[in-house]
């Protein structure tokens, strides 16, 4: 069991799971399936942005929902109603959610803890609000249609599913990766610093307000990706996509997968979108096998399956390491922080 | 090295700290103590830049430092420890150690995406740093070791070299050994004549009277906010108004 463990923290074993991501959509001949998984990589691009302002930084960002919805909303109103071709648009939803996370991001990080996360549960519903009730601009509760789908350069057809699959693919691979860099370099260990405390993480010479906006910045970029690609998946988007559950539904993944890990707010998304999958039949009874899975989770995993992973491995290293070895002071454990690429 | 004139904080109505001035010099040790509510965490606080004072100065090495935040009064050379030091439990002792010396880089998002080479330079002399505080406060052994499973004094210990990182002129310690039996309390004061002998400067909170008898240069008490005197330890023993303020008058011993 210790030897599959630690297989599965080497770099083949990443491989083996972006090989599996590649091949996906030839194992199954239902292009369902191959939706179902892309939007769960979809959503798992936005629940890394959450990772970054919630489970490194250490402070829980209610809005991330909204940011999505203002990354897709940008995307689709600049499509539908202006002209734009998917490209442009979607570099303008990411450029639209950093500035606006900028914004919010100045304000509401004056604010620690419990008053961050509820003034960020009001943005998130201002921002619900003005999508539903500002009908000249964004058509209210009627929503968005006609969104442009990516333009392939007339090498692909993005409105297929397994293209656009293999597009959404690339970009999680791309988030994953500046993920893992950014969890392992000195900016990743500053944020987790001040995850661990304010006052200490000042007294090392950290500048709270300039990183703890940095860090709201990338989230609500990511959050804006996901939202973007979102947008050009469904091709029609409501005033929904900005409600609270959609932020809540992101937490439920980081939680479950491991807060503040790499590999958690893909094995949680991916996880509980297809668990969700396959409970359909229950329909709304399905939040009854959910809740008590949850409940138990939080309590005998509360660092989540990889959080809880991690750390059993690191114990039995511990004890696989011979005693004389440790007293030497050279133990040959993979450094782990936050990360287990 | 660090002079305070007149330094005041009101919190409301409530005088935390009230007129106090008080001059500490290079590479000695320092000594606040005073009975509990006496101000004396409130005061580390206005000297790191935690809270701005009401009125007063502080300066370090002849720079004003009374109104600068928190981070550059760090930066230019105040370590601190706090009562409890919140470590990432989940993480090495090594893994917590890196980001000491953080505020000596200046690598940022852009180092980040591209791996800069002044990115890796400044992560390799990071990690050299803390092996550095690490082994100056005797844990290269338990580098690999999680927070979670080290003992209380080698938490202690761990805090010690995190502010030791920051590369710091004055280390400022917040009852470092609050907690730990005598046996260690002794190591750990070792390690305080360890840092001035080095060429720090240390001013410590403490409550544990023998171990600040035993190696304070210099003492200062605070009583209600307000310092009741200063001096040598033989000249603190001694003082009757001291006495008066840990033990109380006779009149309150008749009482």
């Amino acid at each position: 069991m210790y030897k599959f463990g630690s297989f599965l923290m080497t770099p083949l074993a990443k491989y083996l799971m972006l090989a599996f991501a590649l091949v996906f959509p030839l194992l199954t001949s239902n292009e369902y399936q191959v939706y179902v998984m892309a939007s769960a990589f979809v959503w798992a691009i936005a629940v890394y942005g959450l990772n970054i302002i919630t489970g490194f930084c250490g402070q829980l960002n209610l809005a991330h929902g909204g940011f999505f919805a203002i990354g897709a909303y940008t995307l689709g109103l600049l499509s539908a109603d202006y002209g734009w071709s998917f490209w442009p648009a979607f570099a303008a939803a990411l450029l639209m959610t950093a500035v606006l996370g900028l914004l919010v991001g100045v304000v509401s990080l004056r604010l620690k803890e419990h008053y961050f996360a509820i003034f960020t549960l009001c943005v998130g519903f201002i921002i619900y609000l003005l999508m539903d009730k500002w009908e000249a601009l964004t058509h209210g509760p009627i929503g968005v249609r006609d969104i442009a789908a990516p333009y392939g350069f007339g090498l692909v057809d993005f409105t297929d599913t397994v293209p656009f699959y293999y597009l959404v693919l690339a970009f999680l691979v791309f988030a994953i990766w500046f993920m893992g860099r950014l969890s392992r370099s000195l900016l990743g260990r500053t944020f987790v610093a001040i995850r661990n405390g304010d006052e200490l993480a000042q007294s090392l010479g950290i500048n709270l307000m300039r990183n703890k906006t940095l860090a709201f910045v990338l989230s609500t970029t990511y959050a804006g990706l996901a939202g973007a690609l979102y947008a050009g998946m469904v091709r029609f988007i409501g005033p929904e996509e900005a409600n609270i559950t959609h932020t809540f539904d992101m937490i439920t993944y980081l939680l479950v997968g491991g807060i503040g890990t790499l590999t958690g707010p893909l094995l949680g998304t991916v996880g509980i979108v297809w668990i969700t999958q396959s409970l359909q039949f229950l329909e709304e009874y399905r939040m009854i096998i959910f809740g008590p899975l949850l409940v138990l989770l939080v309590i005998f995993f509360p660092r989540g399956v990889t959080g809880s992973f991690l750390g059993w491995m690191h114990r039995k290293g511990e004890q696989a390491q011979a005693p004389e070895q440790r007293s030497m002071g050279k133990v040959s454990l993979p450094s782990e922080v936050n990360s287990n690429a | 090295m660090l002079k305070i004139e007149r330094l005041t904080k009101m919190f409301g109505g409530l005088a935390a700290v009230h007129d106090v001035s008080v001059e500490f010099e290079a590479n000695k040790i320092n000594a606040i103590i005073g009975p509990n509510g006496a101000g004396k965490s409130t005061f580390f606080n206005l000297v790191s830049g935690m809270h701005p004072p009401s009125s007063g100065r502080i300066l370090l090495d002849g720079v004003d430092v009374t109104r600068m935040p928190c981070d550059q009064v760090a930066r230019l050379g105040v370590g601190r420890t706090f009562q409890t030091t919140n470590l990432f439990e989940q993480a090495t002792v090594l893994d917590n150690l890196i980001v000491g010396h953080r505020l000596r880089t200046r690598s940022g998002l852009w180092d980040v995406l591209v791996n800069s080479r002044r990115l890796r330079a400044e992560e390799q002399a990071c990690r050299d740093k803390a092996r550095q505080a690490l082994d100056f406060v005797g844990l290269s052994h338990v580098e690999h070791r999680y927070i979670a499973d080290i003992t209380q004094e080698e938490r202690k210990r761990v805090a010690f070299a995190l502010a030791l990182a920051t590369e710091p002129k004055l280390v400022l310690l917040d009852e470092p050994a609050a907690g730990v039996n005598p046996e260690e309390t002794e190591g750990l004061a070792a390690l305080m004549k360890k840092m001035v002998a080095n060429g720090l400067t240390v001013c410590l909170i403490e409550h544990k009277m023998d171990m600040i008898m035993g190696m304070a240069d210099k003492i200062m008490v605070l009583d209600h906010g307000e310092k009741i005197a200063e001096g040598t330890p033989e000249q603190i023993k001694c003082n009757p108004v001291v006495i008066e303020a840990y033990l109380g008058s006779d009149e309150d011993a008749a009482a």
